[in-house]
């Protein structure tokens, strides 16, 4: 496979020097976060912050037009009840439903994420991934969500998995890059941080936690290796990267959780739509009931809230 | 053999979701004997605590009520069976509250039959309730029961166990999930069922069970839009009016069981069911 594509100024890091990780330091730094309290304005505008993050998902193979397109009028009508709410940042989506989306959205000023490279598996050849980018980039996505091939990655094969991303990348043009790690399927913290150091070094705007469909995805202790590994090559580069945890945050509570998370680990630079998401179907009605409660003073019910 | 030994007290706990956690607020009350000695320190349950029990028998009510009602019957049939194996340990419990050992041991075998009284209605209360309605159009048109769904019950203060028993046993035969705010002056009982009922097949999060201060906890009952029903046995005209007020936000049905005689054969009855059960009706096209 020709590496032609990858323009001369990146550069593969030299994966001994990744720094290592320390497991029990990070799952003690990751609890403490979880006894944070945050009430009442905080928490209406931490609940607002989580909203605006929000990449509405569907990932199912049984997505049709008119789902996707049921989830676009839940983008842009999140609860009229409630005046003033922010939208969500984006509607991530399969290639093939992108111009239902693109469609669907029309002005909105939400983003269409896709997500592409054999999504969820990654178990492709590269010129089908490269193409299966440039579909979904020429349908109008804004975003693409691409996995790693996790299979490579853990043989050691750094610099196939370094290619890849980068080929990617420029397979994307303007859209924006967010490289999944499917951290779940790593095994380790360690590599969850050298899978993160690669990703960034090889053109990614965004890292993400997990496709979502294999267990464990979103965790809070391999979210904070990544944002330390954000932090890091910040402070070498100069370059901000976003973060995105996907799968298994469905409350408010453990949503704002990861806010505090972000705000202690990388300030608050990094606090808006632009540099950190959360992946996520059932995550902004809870949000959105929750601020109802805020509102009204009364526990609400999935009942009276658009279907997600 | 030692001469001594230190007696294993038991920790009273609320049962949320097929578990027994301590309350999440760290709040305790303490429950004193007729002579003044302090029996226990039971949970103050926090509306977070009646929050979390809602979200538990939402998440259990599709199972639950899907279930046949064969099972339900023979679930609550077992409730009766562990019940009567844990009889003693019920009377003492009573005894220890306050009520004389005869009146005890005759409250805890009111509460078996009950039991079992609702056990047999299982399978029988909808062919009462349900019917065929005759219309002048070309439908079949019948009307037939539904579990309304989940149900906040502010369980009688003056009888520990039978006013509990009485209360859940009709909302959940009918398929129905419940969150159940024990009596604040007699719970010792309350939390010893929930562990027959953690016993007894009962799948978590269809009964869960508080103990606390009714003052603190009435409200979040009358007013979450996630409950369907609140059933309440005490309190004054005035207590009732709030309730009714706080239920009219999602169209609660409010259940008024006050001064209600539980040991009388006349409280039981598949009225009871029925009153936390919806009517559907169906009109379904025939041939002219």
């Amino acid at each position: 496979m020709s590496i032609a594509a990858v323009p001369n100024d990146v550069r593969m890091p030299d994966m001994s020097q990744v720094a290592l990780v320390d497991e029990v330091g990070v799952k003690e730094r990751a609890a403490r976060f979880q006894t944070r309290s945050i009430k009442k304005e905080s928490k209406i505008e931490a609940l607002q912050m989580v909203l605006s993050m929000i990449d509405l998902t569907t990932l199912e193979g049984m997505d049709t037009p008119g789902k996707v397109k049921q989830l676009c009028q839940k983008a842009i009508h999140l609860h009229d009840a409630v005046p003033d709410l922010p939208h969500v940042a984006a509607v991530c989506v399969y290639p093939t439903m992108v111009g239902v989306a693109k469609k669907a959205l029309g002005d909105h000023n939400i983003n269409v994420a896709s997500v592409a490279t054999a999504f969820p598996s990654g178990m492709a050849p590269r010129q089908i991934k490269l193409e299966e980018t440039r579909i979904a980039v020429d349908d109008g996505a804004d975003e693409i969500d691409m996995v790693i091939s996790r299979g490579a990655f853990l043989q050691g094969e750094y610099g196939f998995v370094f290619d890849e991303i980068a080929a990617i990348k420029e397979a994307c043009g303007k859209a924006h890059l967010k490289v999944i790690l499917e951290t779940g399927e790593l095994g380790t913290l360690d590599r969850v941080r050298r899978a993160s150091v690669l990703a960034m070094h090889a053109g990614a705007d965004f890292i993400k936690t997990s496709t979502g469909k294999i267990q464990p995805a979103a965790t809070l202790p391999v979210t904070l290796v990544m944002l330390q590994a954000i932090r890091d090559f910040y402070y070498e580069t100069g370059k901000m990267i976003g973060m995105k945890p996907a799968g298994g945050i469905s409350n408010s509570k453990l949503a704002i959780h990861y806010l505090v998370m972000l705000r202690e680990t990388l300030g608050s630079a990094w606090m808006t739509p632009e540099w950190y998401r959360f992946g996520a179907s059932s995550l902004a009605n809870d949000v959105l009931m929750q601020l109802q409660k805020q509102a009204t003073g009364v526990y609400q019910s999935a009942d009276y809230f658009s279907k997600d | 053999m030692a001469e001594t030994r230190i007696p294993v007290a038991k920790t009273y706990k609320i049962y949320l979701g097929g578990k027994f956690p301590r309350t999440e607020s760290g709040r305790y009350f303490p429950l004193n004997a007729a002579d003044g000695t302090v029996i226990a320190n039971m949970c103050r349950g926090s509306r977070k605590d009646f929050r979390n029990s809602v979200v538990a028998a939402r998440s259990a009510f599709a199972g639950w009520s899907a279930s046949t009602a064969y099972l339900r019957g023979q679930i609550l049939y077992r409730i009766a069976e562990m019940l009567e194996g844990r009889n003693e340990q019920f009377v003492s419990e009573l005894v220890l509250q306050g009520i004389s050992k005869r009146k005890a041991v005759k409250e805890v075998e009111a509460s078996i039959d009950r039991l079992i009284y609702y056990a047999g209605w299982s399978d029988k209360y909808q062919q009462i309730f349900s019917s065929v309605n005759p219309v002048s159009s070309s439908h079949f048109n019948f009307s037939v029961l539904e579990p309304t769904g989940v149900v906040g019950i502010l369980a009688p203060e003056n009888s520990s166990l039978l006013g509990l028993v009485s209360n859940i046993a009709p909302v959940i035969v009918g398929g129905n999930t419940c969150v159940v705010l024990a009596s604040e002056s007699l719970p010792l009982c309350a939390i010893s069922f929930a562990e027959v009922l953690h016993a007894s097949d009962v799948p978590g999060g269809v009964v869960n069970l508080l103990t606390g201060f009714k003052d603190e906890l009435r409200d979040q009952f009358a007013s979450h839009m996630d409950v369907n029903a609140v059933v309440f046995c005490d309190g004054d005209a005035e207590i009732s009016k709030i309730i009714q007020e706080k239920a009219a936000d999602n169209v609660k049905h409010v259940i008024s069981r006050r001064d209600q005689d539980w040991s009388s054969e006349m409280s039981q009855n598949p009225y009871l069911i029925s009153e936390t059960q919806e009517t559907k009706t169906t009109w379904h096209p025939i041939g002219s």
